[in-house]
């Protein structure tokens, strides 16, 4: 059990991870892997005060290094899952998971929207995870949505186990059938299928945290970072524009504090 | 008392009196290992009002295949023998409880 989990290996999460781990609190951080993020892609960033011209790579290792040095445990893996209970929160990724007290959301620019029919279906033939649920789907027909760096590989475990998979890369998509997924619509093209596999970069935190309020298709939170579940503080992109590096690592220390204090006020 | 595994052989005589809530699980499931803790909570917490009980749907391949288990764990409530609610992924604990309630 960690003190706090947090979410995103970028300059929100990373910056929330320190403040933290300077206070005396252990962190977990969880992410998808870092090279894969819009910071690490960018050739150059020259408003960060203090380093002009550094590259969005540079600044990433960086970033990820000094949370490692003071003793921030980092594991990579897509978040599936977020469940809080009575006097914890769990985090799952991949086939893995974690438990903690407090948690701190920063996965960077967060999508809201879905496919007509995604959200209705969810459960009942439409999925985020192929590794989960795959196996459910042997023998049968199902669509991988391909919209995520991992996702080809997702596609190929499932035919691996014996689906039959086809895939796309479109996001003109509709889903639908009666209580369960019959059709998937690409492109106007309607095929037939048991299941879809929606394969993004990151499911949508109001599904991850059912009952998240958002506001403007990002997380609604307070002057601290605090959401609308307690113990569950959001940083950076994902509370709104504008998208910078250093209104993240500001609202990251924010969170941070947020956290500490509601840990020491649950003692 | 403990939570109850279900197959084939039992589970229509478990679900047709009072309320039984059924997590449909799997042993490579990461999330069902984050609700094991809280069946085991509720069935101690409702020990006499409710039937905490799991379906392994690798073993019981005819029951997932009944109830068109599409995503697991799927959590399915049943009051005298209907099906009175049901959900999808890893839920908390006050969502179950309001399903048993």
């Amino acid at each position: 059990m960690y003190d706090i989990a947090v979410i995103g290996t970028g300059p929100a999460g990373i910056s929330a991870a320190i403040t933290a781990l300077v206070r005396g609190k252990s962190v977990a951080v969880v992410s998808n892997p870092a090279s894969e993020s819009g910071l690490y892609k960018a050739e150059r960033i020259d408003n960060y005060p203090g380093m002009p011209g550094v590259t969005g790579a540079e600044l990433s290792e960086a970033l990820i290094s000094h949370a490692r040095s003071l003793g921030a445990e980092i594991f990579t893996g897509k978040v599936q899952t977020i469940l809080p209970n009575d006097d914890s929160i769990f985090v799952g990724y991949g086939m893995e998971m974690i438990e903690a007290r407090a948690l701190i959301f920063a996965p960077g620019v967060v999508r809201t929207s879905s496919f007509p029919g995604e959200r209705e279906l969810l459960g009942r033939g439409v999925s985020y995870c192929a590794t989960c649920d795959g196996m459910l789907y042997r023998g049968k027909e199902v669509c991988a949505i391909c919209l995520a760096a991992d996702a080809a590989e997702e596609a190929e475990y499932l035919s691996s186990i014996g689906c039959n998979v086809f895939t796309t890369d479109s996001k003109k998509i509709a889903i639908g059938g009666e209580n369960r997924v019959e059709w998937i619509e690409i492109e106007g093209q309607r095929r037939s299928c048991d299941g879809v596999f929606v394969l993004r970069d990151s499911v949508a935190p109001d599904v991850l945290v059912p009952g998240l309020e958002l506001e403007n298709n990002h997380i609604r939170t307070g002057a601290s970072g605090e959401t609308n579940i307690p113990g569950i503080f959001a940083a950076g992109d994902c509370t709104g524009t504008p998208y910078q590096v250093a209104k993240a690592v500001g609202e990251g220390q924010l969170a941070a504090f947020a956290a500490v204090k509601y840990l020491d006020a649950q003692k | 008392m403990a939570v109850i595994h279900l197959t084939k052989d039992n589970f229509d005589e478990v679900i047709s009196k009072g309320t039984v809530l059924v997590d449909f699980w799997a042993a490579w499931c990461g999330p069902c290992q984050m609700i094991a803790p809280i069946m085991e909570e509720l069935s101690d917490e409702y020990d006499g009002k409710a039937v905490i009980a799991k379906v392994d749907i690798d073993r019981e391949v005819e029951l997932a295949s009944r109830f068109k288990i599409r995503l697991i764990p799927t959590i399915i409530c049943f009051k005298d023998g209907e099906i009175s609610s049901k959900a999808y992924g890893a839920e908390s604990k006050e969502h179950m409880i309001e399903m048993i309630s």
